[in-house]
């Protein structure tokens, strides 16, 4: 069981990550997505960019495991200039890069936030991994794990460290529902009972609502990080 | 004082510097087909524990002695013709420093660090942090001198699939070499830091300008 759901709790303080820039002002927020290869990571990514870089000061972080393909993509859909994207190799094991040994995303974070901050927020997308793979907090203070309906609606069922305690469980790409005979009320129930009051989003980004829902949870988490109201839509 | 189980520590594999990401070149020499299996693995380590496993070695036995951080950075450099391993030695310089100042603070770490804000030469900032670990100067080049050849052999069990007992087999068959160059390191050091070794891998150079413009690759250097 994962103690410590508050991640974004002001007062929290590592060694890695302390909450505060050397002068006092308190540093960007960061959030971790992560999931298994192909669920939507990057697009949700992307997404995320274009609903908040009008308001908010973003970069990204991507964690490739063998390419840099995910940079490649964000940089080609211009979601945001190319010196706040950043990529780091992982040596072919994604989850050690954001969990067992942070050092380096933590450097991309800190070398971004020197390039081009003040930062509001910094997206560290890790490479698509099992489902076992969590960021640590020494890097990040909220994770969204992501996952689609068409790799099985019975991942809620089997959980996982990434599936009950990501501070927000993402069951993506809706739309495709139908096609995989996915039981989406089945995965809700499902997630719920891996997850408790965790909160869970149903999302297709080739809808309407989109990354909506997402970008309003990005907000609040930002609103409670920095202690002030959540920045307007 | 005994410092032998903050030598594991420092040693240990999975201490967070870094180092995972990293084959040693072993990723170019299977790309070249130079590395298919265990019996190279063991080739591949010997030459490079007695060239840049030797010089970095001897660079981390200095920093552990007490000599000028900086100046042995200085001396780094000149023994690293590569500009791409000059690069990867001071990502990985900065990574360790994180690790360390984590680990085994000092006002020597802090330092360096605010002297070198996107990292020093990895040798140099492991010793340092031996002996901010109360390490000795030869316990700096164990260190630095099986880590020289421990990452290829992590590298390779994942680039080659090759068997895991076959890979740590080469590791402890090169166990005493492994103890005589880090002897000869320590030994350098009591000594000027111009006459620190310097020996080199030719090709280790090549192939790591080659490797660092793979658009496709598994580790980072
Ligand atoms: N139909 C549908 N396709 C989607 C949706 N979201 C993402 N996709 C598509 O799914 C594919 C994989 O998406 P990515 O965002 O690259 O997935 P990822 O999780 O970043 O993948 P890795 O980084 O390789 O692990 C792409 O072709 C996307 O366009 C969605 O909501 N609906
Ligand atoms: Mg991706």
């Amino acid at each position: 069981m994962h103690l410590d759901h508050q991640v974004t709790d002001p007062e929290r303080h590592t060694h890695s990550a302390p909450a505060t820039r050397a002068d006092g002002s308190r540093r960007a927020l960061r959030i971790g997505l992560g999931g298994p290869v192909g669920s939507g990571k990057t697009a949700t990514v992307a997404a995320l960019c274009r609903a908040l870089r009008d308001r908010l000061s973003l970069a990204v972080v991507t964690n490739d495991i063998y390419t840099s393909e995910d940079a490649a993509f964000l940089l080609r859909e211009a979601v945001l200039p190319p010196e706040r994207i950043s990529a780091v190799e992982t040596g072919a094991c994604p989850h050690t890069a954001i969990r067992d040994d942070i050092s380096a995303n933590l450097e991309a974070v800190e070398d971004l936030e020197e390039a081009v901050g003040p930062l509001d927020l910094v997206l560290v997308e890790s490479g698509g991994d099992n489902l076992t793979a969590t960021f640590s907090q020494g890097l990040i203070d909220a994770q969204i794990f992501v996952i689609d309906v068409a790799g099985g609606d019975d991942i809620p069922r089997k959980g996982g460290p990434g599936v009950s305690t990501a501070d927000l469980l993402v069951i993506n790409k809706t739309d495709l529902a139908p096609y995989v005979g996915s039981d989406l009320e089945g995965m809700a129930r499902d997630a719920k009972a891996q997850r408790g009051e965790l909160p869970v989003i149903f999302q297709s980004l080739r809808s309407e609502a989109g990354v909506g829902p997402v970008a309003d949870w990005a907000r609040e988490q930002l609103a409670a990080w920095t202690g002030g109201a959540a920045p307007a839509a | 004082m005994s410092g032998s189980a903050a030598l594991l520590v420092l040693a240990d594999g999975r201490f967070p510097a870094g180092g995972h990401a990293h084959s040693g070149g072993a990723e170019g020499a299977v790309k070249a087909g130079r590395l298919r299996g265990a019996g190279d693995l063991e080739h591949f380590c010997r030459g490079r524990l007695h060239t840049a496993g030797l010089t970095a070695a001897g660079l981390a036995a200095a920093a552990a002695a007490g000599h000028d951080p900086l100046a042995l950075d200085e001396a780094a450099d000149a023994r690293t013709p590569s500009p791409a391993l000059r690069r990867t030695a001071r990502r990985l310089g900065r990574q360790m420093m994180r690790a360390a100042r984590a680990t085994w603070p000092s006002p020597a770490l802090d330092e360096l660090a605010a002297a070198r804000p996107k990292g020093a030469h990895q040798p140099v900032v492991l010793g340092l942090a031996a002996r901010s670990a109360g390490l000795t100067p030869l316990d700096a080049a164990y260190a630095a001198a099986y880590e020289n050849i421990s990452g290829p052999a992590t590298a390779v069990v994942r680039l080659l699939s090759l068997d895991p007992f076959d890979a740590t087999a080469v590791l402890a068959r090169l166990a005493p070499e492994t103890e005589q160059v880090a002897q000869t390191a320590a030994r350098a050091a009591d000594g000027p830091v111009e006459a620190l070794p310097a020996a080199s891998a030719p090709l280790l150079d090549l192939v790591a300008e080659s490797h660092a413009t793979w658009p496709v690759r598994l580790f980072a250097s």
